[in-house]
C-alpha cells in the first residue's frame, strides 16, 4: 500500500517536472517564433510602418524600465519621461557636439541615467506611495522648463537636430530597416538583462520590498540599497530608450518631454501588465498605435482613450494583458497536457 | 521696498489660488486617503463650464454659482462611479485611476473646446490700490478666497453635516456605528473639493488664460502648498499655499529666472518631504504593522 502510494507520488512528481520542462521548451519555441517574425516583418512592410515598429520597441524599453521600478519594486514614478529626456539629450549632445558615433552613445546614456536614478532614488527612500508619485510628477512638469533653461547645452527651445545614422556599408538594407534591427537587438538584450535581474536574488528582493517592506527588512534585505538600485536600473533602461529615440527620430526638443510622455509610459505599463517583462511590448504597441487610430477622430481622442484604458484596466484587468493572459495560457496548456496524459 | 511689497501682495493673490486648490486636495486626502492628481484638471473643466455660461451672456456671478453647483454634483458623481470601486485598492491602483481621470478631463476639454488659449473675463476691475501696492483684481481674488474659507469653516464647525463629515474622515468605523452614512460623506467631500477647485480655476483663468493645460503648474504649486502645510491639515494647506505663492513670486523676481519657477516648486517639495515630511501643521501618521 505504502509502496504503491510512493510510486504514485513519484510518478506525479515526474509528470510535474516533465510538464515544467516542456513548458520551458514551449516558451523558448514561442520566443524563437516571435523573434523570427520580428526579423522577417520589416521586409514585408513600408518604410513608415517599419519606423512605427521601431518606435514601438523604443517605448517597450522605456516601459520595461518603469515596470522594474513600479511593478516589481512598488515605487510609483510619474516622471520617467524626465529620465527618457536625460537619455535622449545625453545621446544628442554626444553626437552633435562631440561627434560620437550613434551606437557608442548608448553606454554613456545608460550610465548618466543610472546615476541620475540613484541620485533621485536616495531622497525617494523617504517618500512612500503617493508622495513619490508627487515628486516625480513635479519633475515631469518642470522638465521642459529645465531643458529650455540650459540652452547652451540643449539648444533651448529649438532643440538639437541630428543626422540620422546610415547603415554600415555592404549590409544591403536601407536606413529605416537598419535602425529597426539596431533597436530590436537593444530591446532583446534589455529584456534578457531585465529577466536575469528580476528572476534572481535581486528581483526577489525587489518584490519582497514591494509586498512587505518590514518583513523584507527583517529577512535581512537592505531595503535602502535595493530600492535605490531598483531606481537606478529602472532609469537606466528608460534612459537607453531615450537615447534610441534621439537616434531614430534624429531630433530632440523640450516639448517632446512633457508630463504626458511620462503618463503615456504609465498607460503602456498598466495595459501590458505592470509587473511583467513581456507586457512592455504590448504597452509599446498601445502607446504607438492608439494615437494613430484615434487621431482621425480628434486631436484629443488618443489621450481620452489612454485615460479610459487606464481606468478600465485597473477595474477589469489590474494585472494587464500579459499579467492576465500569461498565467492563463500556462494553465490552459497544463490542463491540455494532463488531459492528454489521462487519455493515454 | 515698494517693489518688494508689491511682489508680496501679488504673491498673496496667487497664493490664495494655490491655497484653494491645496485645500481641495487636503479635503480629498482626509476623506479618502487619496492624492487626487486629477484635481487641477477637474478645476480646469469647471472653468470651461463657467466660460461657456459667461459666453452665453449670463451675468458673471450667476455663471459662478451655477458652475459651483455643477462641479459639486460632478465631484460627487466621480466619487460614486470612479473612486468607490478602488477605495480599498493598493496605492498604485488609486494613483493610476486619478491619473486616468486627469487624462480624460484634459482630453475631453481639448476635444470640446480645442487647445487654443481663450480669454476669460475677470469679475474685478483692474485698478491700482493703496498707492499701487496691489490691484483691485488681486484684492478681489484674496477676498473671494477668504469668503470661501470662512464659509467652509462655518460649515464644518457649526452644522451637523459638517460634523458628520469630519467624523467620517477621522474614523470611518466609529462614524458608521453612530449612524453616519460614511459613503455619502465621502461623496460630499469630493463634491466640496470639486467646487473649491472650480473657484480656484475661475480665479486663475483671467491671469493664465484658459486652456486645457492651464492647471498643471497651479496643481504643482497647490501640491507644494498642501505638503508644506501638512497634507492632513486644512489650515496648513491654506497657509502653505500662501507661503508658496509669495515664495514663488519673490524667488522669481529676485533670485532666479522666472523660467525656472516650476523647478523651485520641485525643490521645495523635496525639501519639505526630506526635512519635515508631515509639513508645518500636519500630524504624523502612525501605522500599525
Amino acid at each position: 500500500m505504502a509502496e504503491s502510494l510512493r510510486v504514485g507520488a513519484t510518478a506525479k512528481l515526474g509528470m510535474k517536472a516533465e510538464a515544467a520542462a516542456s513548458t520551458a521548451v514551449w516558451r523558448w519555441l514561442g520566443c524563437a517564433v516571435l523573434i523570427a517574425v520580428a526579423i522577417v516583418l520589416p521586409f514585408t512592410l513600408s518604410n513608415y510602418h517599419v519606423f512605427q515598429l521601431t518606435q514601438v520597441m523604443i517605448y517597450a524599453v522605456a516601459v520595461l524600465g518603469l515596470n522594474i521600478l513600479t511593478g516589481y519594486n512598488g515605487q510609483i514614478s510619474l516622471g520617467h519621461g524626465g529620465f527618457f529626456a536625460a537619455g535622449a539629450y545625453t545621446a544628442a549632445i554626444l553626437m552633435h557636439r562631440y561627434g560620437v558615433p550613434y551606437w557608442a552613445t548608448l553606454p554613456p546614456a545608460a550610465l548618466v541615467c543610472f546615476m541620475l536614478g540613484v541620485l533621485f532614488g536616495l531622497p525617494a527612500l523617504r517618500f512612500e506611495g503617493p508622495y513619490l508619485a508627487l515628486v516625480t510628477l513635479a519633475m515631469a512638469v518642470a522638465m521642459p522648463q529645465l531643458l529650455k533653461y540650459f540652452d547652451t547645452w540643449t539648444g533651448g527651445q529649438q532643440g538639437i537636430t541630428l543626422v540620422k545614422p546610415l547603415p554600415p556599408p555592404g549590409f544591403g538594407i536601407d536606413r529605416d530597416r537598419w535602425l529597426y534591427f539596431f533597436v530590436l537587438v537593444v530591446l532583446l538584450v534589455a529584456m534578457r538583462l531585465a529577466a536575469n535581474v528580476l528572476n534572481g536574488r535581486t528581483g526577489r528582493a525587489f518584490v519582497a520590498i514591494r509586498d512587505h517592506p518590514i518583513a523584507a527588512a527583517a529577512m535581512g534585505i537592505n531595503t535602502a540599497r535595493y530600492k535605490t538600485l531598483a531606481f537606478g536600473i529602472s532609469t537606466l533602461f528608460t534612459g537607453v530608450a531615450g537615447a534610441l529615440a534621439a537616434i531614430v527620430i534624429g531630433f530632440v526638443a523640450p516639448e517632446s518631454f512633457t508630463l504626458f510622455l511620462s503618463l503615456s509610459f504609465l498607460v503602456g505599463s498598466a495595459v501590458g501588465g505592470i509587473a511583467t517583462i513581456g507586457g512592455a511590448i504590448v504597452g509599446g504597441f498601445f502607446i504607438e498605435f492608439v494615437p494613430n487610430f484615434a487621431n482621425d477622430i480628434s486631436d484629443a481622442a488618443p489621450w481620452a482613450i489612454y485615460g479610459l484604458a487606464m481606468l478600465l484596466f485597473m477595474y477589469v484587468m489590474p494585472r494587464g494583458v500579459v499579467g492576465t493572459m500569461g498565467p492563463w495560457l500556462t494553465h490552459a496548456m497544463q490542463e491540455f497536457r494532463s488531459a492528454r496524459h489521462a487519455a493515454k | 521696498m515698494h517693489q518688494l511689497l508689491q511682489q508680496v501682495f501679488s504673491g498673496l493673490a496667487a497664493g490664495a489660488i494655490y491655497a484653494s486648490l491645496a485645500l481641495a486636495l487636503v479635503m480629498i486626502y482626509r476623506a479618502t486617503d487619496l492624492v487626487n492628481f486629477a484635481q487641477g484638471e477637474m478645476a480646469m473643466f469647471s472653468t470651461y463650464i463657467a466660460w461657456t455660461l459667461v459666453n452665453a451672456e449670463l451675468p458673471f456671478w450667476a455663471a459662478f454659482v451655477i458652475t459651483l453647483a455643477v462641479s459639486f454634483v460632478g465631484g460627487m458623481l466621480i466619487e460614486r462611479i470612479v473612486i468607490r470601486p478602488v477605495e480599498n485598492a493598493p496605492i498604485l491602483t488609486a494613483v493610476v485611476v486619478t491619473i486616468g481621470l486627469l487624462l480624460i478631463f484634459n482630453a475631453t476639454a481639448g476635444w470640446i473646446y480645442s487647445y487654443t488659449l481663450q480669454e476669460f473675463p475677470s469679475p474685478f476691475p483692474d485698478r491700482p490700490l493703496f498707492g499701487a501696492l496691489m490691484t483691485t483684481r488681486d484684492m478681489g481674488v484674496i477676498a473671494v478666497t477668504l469668503v470661501m474659507l470662512v464659509a467652509l469653516f462655518c460649515f464644518f464647525r457649526f452644522t451637523a453635516t459638517g460634523l458628520a463629515m469630519r467624523a467620517a474622515a477621522q474614523n470611518p468605523e466609529s462614524a458608521r456605528l453612530s449612524g453616519i452614512n460614511v459613503g455619502r460623506m465621502l461623496a460630499l467631500g469630493w463634491g466640496f473639493a470639486a467646487a473649491i477647485g472650480a473657484v480656484a480655476g475661475i480665479m486663475v483663468a483671467p491671469v493664465l488664460f484658459l486652456d486645457p493645460n492651464m492647471m498643471s503648474g497651479v496643481l504643482l504649486y497647490a501640491f507644494t502648498g498642501a505638503l508644506l502645510g501638512g497634507i492632513t491639515s486644512p489650515v496648513g494647506a491654506v497657509i502653505g499655499g500662501l507661503i508658496v505663492g509669495v515664495t514663488e513670486n519673490l524667488v522669481g523676481t529676485y533670485l532666479i529666472a522666472s523660467q525656472l519657477k516650476l523647478t523651485v516648486a520641485l525643490i521645495l517639495i523635496i525639501i519639505v518631504l526630506v526635512f519635515r515630511p508631515n509639513g508645518l501643521f500636519g500630524t504624523a501618521v502612525v501605522r500599525r504593522v
